[in-house]
């Protein structure tokens, strides 16, 4: 069967972000970029079925800049079989991305769509979901383990209080949260091999997507800061303090 | 115009996170009803009519929802609010999971885990875990948005007296079906509404030497609470995860012990009132942050922390 794997570039997830002086935004140029954490393991996912025998196929699909290309070729050394880069300089909100994806579901007709439960720019948690209601799949968010079994996909999720195991018929959107693997570091020869492997680039308005915003940012802005603590000699002081200072205990 | 909060519950017992949910409605203004779906939630509907400010509660009782599957639940939502200018509920996972097929089959955007209610259409919320706050305004005619409770004070819990409505809609999408659940079991408090959080990391070595912390979480009356990296190397289960990915917290008192504080465990307590860190690297990010530090070996200062806190407490 095939596997469609959204992946999305992102600020590394290491980097400390610094806000705009004229509070527009974050402040990108410069910054190290990298695959969104949950995106890698959703692409590890989709090459650990491969090599069970359970997918044929894995399409990776990107949506960004020309500058996404990185990151599809990162998927495609990872173990994926050929990229597919809608192109905008546009910013793509979930709701427009999900449509977007909605469009190369219908083109692929893949078995199993896999995506991060979140990106860690936006952090929305958004897409899969509204993907699954727009091409009318069921969903296994927050996904720790996946088991395809013929027409059958068994999701454990992970939720407050602990997991639960939902049965989804397929086709099926899959979010993956961070327990579900350890995603694998591509090899020197796998980089070069994935420099050849087919990628196909078009447009939002190839695939007939308005990706009009519906949100509008306003402002960003830098957290509050915490005002510097002080340090404690010894357990007694730092009992005191709790009871007599702060008064929290 | 009305607003339908949508009731985090677990089918016998009103989570104290809508009480937060329906204060963060109040702030946009206007009638607040509470839509509670579920299987045998008579319960948790006369719970949710007692919560001061709620207009009406409207109760979907049926099977299909009993395991709040996001599918069901999502073509409920959507039938229920489509007659409402804003859909909220609470950011933990269930409202993750419905409530942006909520926005998409309504075809709107979802504005995710605000913070602050500016305006009807204005709201306040976290991105880049927690080191930006973004201002965001919707055009959508309805505003679907899920909210973080730590960042609104709940309205009580008792003194209402809205009226009770039963819906007779049943949503089956035939999509996907329960198979089965693990609960951590737990006599402490539930970590996202404790006033006070003792966390462990990676420092605490193993899952035995929790123990330790749970000792000290008991003379508190804490919940206790875990890194990611505590989490990953097995030594407690993943529901007990702060951060950006885990659970987000604002507690009292946070204790982090054997904590670095990576920028994604920040994310998920930097909100707490007064933050403990008790660690032996005192280069560790987590003292940038500390209102009190400790620089110490954790196996030490946390007995001795139990001792000194059994005096006072």
């Amino acid at each position: 069967m095939k596997v469609l794997v959204a992946v999305k570039r992102v600020i590394d997830y290491n980097v400390k972000v610094r806000v705009k002086p004229d509070n527009t935004g974050v402040d990108l140029a410069n910054v190290k970029m990298a695959m969104n954490p949950f995106c890698e393991i959703a692409v590890e996912e989709a090459v650990r079925l491969k090599e069970k025998g359970v997918a044929s196929e894995i399409v990776v699909v990107s949506i960004g800049p020309k500058a996404c290309q990185e990151q599809i070729r990162t998927a495609l050394a990872l173990g994926a079989d050929r990229g597919i880069h809608i192109e905008t300089d546009e910013e793509v909100q979930s709701l427009e991305a999900a449509k977007l994806l909605k469009s190369v579901v219908e083109k692929e007709q893949p078995k199993l769509v896999i995506l991060g439960k979140q990106s860690i720019d936006s952090d929305n948690n958004q897409t899969g979901q509204m993907l699954a209601a727009l091409t009318g799949m069921g969903q296994g968010t927050f996904a720790s383990e996946v088991v395809v079994e013929g027409e059958k996909v068994t999701v454990t999720r992970e939720v407050d209080g602990g997991l639960i195991t939902v049965s989804l018929g397929l086709p099926a959107v899959v979010t993956t949260d961070l327990r579900l693997n350890e995603p694998r570091y591509a090899s020197l020869p796998n980089i070069m091999k994935a420099k050849k492997k087919p990628l196909e680039s078009m447009s939002p308005a190839d695939l007939g997507v308005d990706i009009a915003q519906r949100l509008t940012t306003l402002r960003v802005e830098a957290p509050a800061a915490r005002k510097g603590g002080i340090k404690v000699a010894d357990v007694a002081e730092l009992v005191d303090k709790l009871k007599n200072e702060a008064k929290v205990i | 115009m009305s607003i339908l909060v949508i009731a985090e519950h677990d089918n016998s017992s009103l989570k104290q996170a809508t009480l937060n949910v329906v204060a963060a409605a109040k702030a946009v203004g206007g009638d607040v009803d509470v839509l509670v779906a579920g299987e045998n939630v008579g319960a948790v509907a006369e719970a949710a009519a007692k919560a001061e400010g709620v207009n009406k509660v409207l109760v979907a009782d049926n099977a299909a929802y009993g395991h709040f599957l996001g599918e069901n639940l999502a073509e409920l939502v959507a039938e229920v609010g489509k007659d409402y200018g804003h859909i909220f509920t609470s950011a933990g996972t269930t409202g993750k999971d419905f409530m942006p097929r909520v926005a998409a089959l309504l075809d709107v955007a979802q504005i995710s885990d605000i913070m602050a209610v500016e305006s009807e259409d204005t709201f306040v919320r976290p991105i880049y875990a927690g080191n930006a706050i973004a201002t965001v305004k919707s055009s959508d005619k309805i505003k679907v948005i899920t909210v973080r409770p730590t960042a609104f004070d709940p309205v009580a819990a008792e003194g209402g007296s809205a009226s009770v409505e039963n819906l007779d809609i049943v949503k089956d999408a035939g999509l996907s079906s329960f198979v089965s659940e693990e609960k951590a079991k737990s006599d402490r408090p539930d970590l996202a509404s404790a006033g006070v959080v003792v966390s462990g990391g990676r420092g605490m070595q193993n899952g035995e030497n929790f123990k330790m912390l749970e000792q000290v979480a008991d003379v508190l009356g804490a919940a206790v609470g875990a890194s990611r990296a505590a989490v990953d190397a097995g030594f407690v289960p993943n529901d007990m995860q702060v951060g950006q990915t885990g659970k987000i917290v604002a507690p009292q008192l946070y204790i982090a012990v054997g904590i670095s504080g990576a920028i994604q465990h920040l994310a998920g307590m930097g909100d707490s009132k007064v933050i403990v860190a008790i660690n032996k690297d005192e280069e560790a990010p987590i003292f940038q942050v500390a209102d009190y530090g400790l620089v110490a070996d954790l196996f030490e200062a946390i007995p001795q922390l139990e001792e000194e806190l059994k005096k006072v407490v």
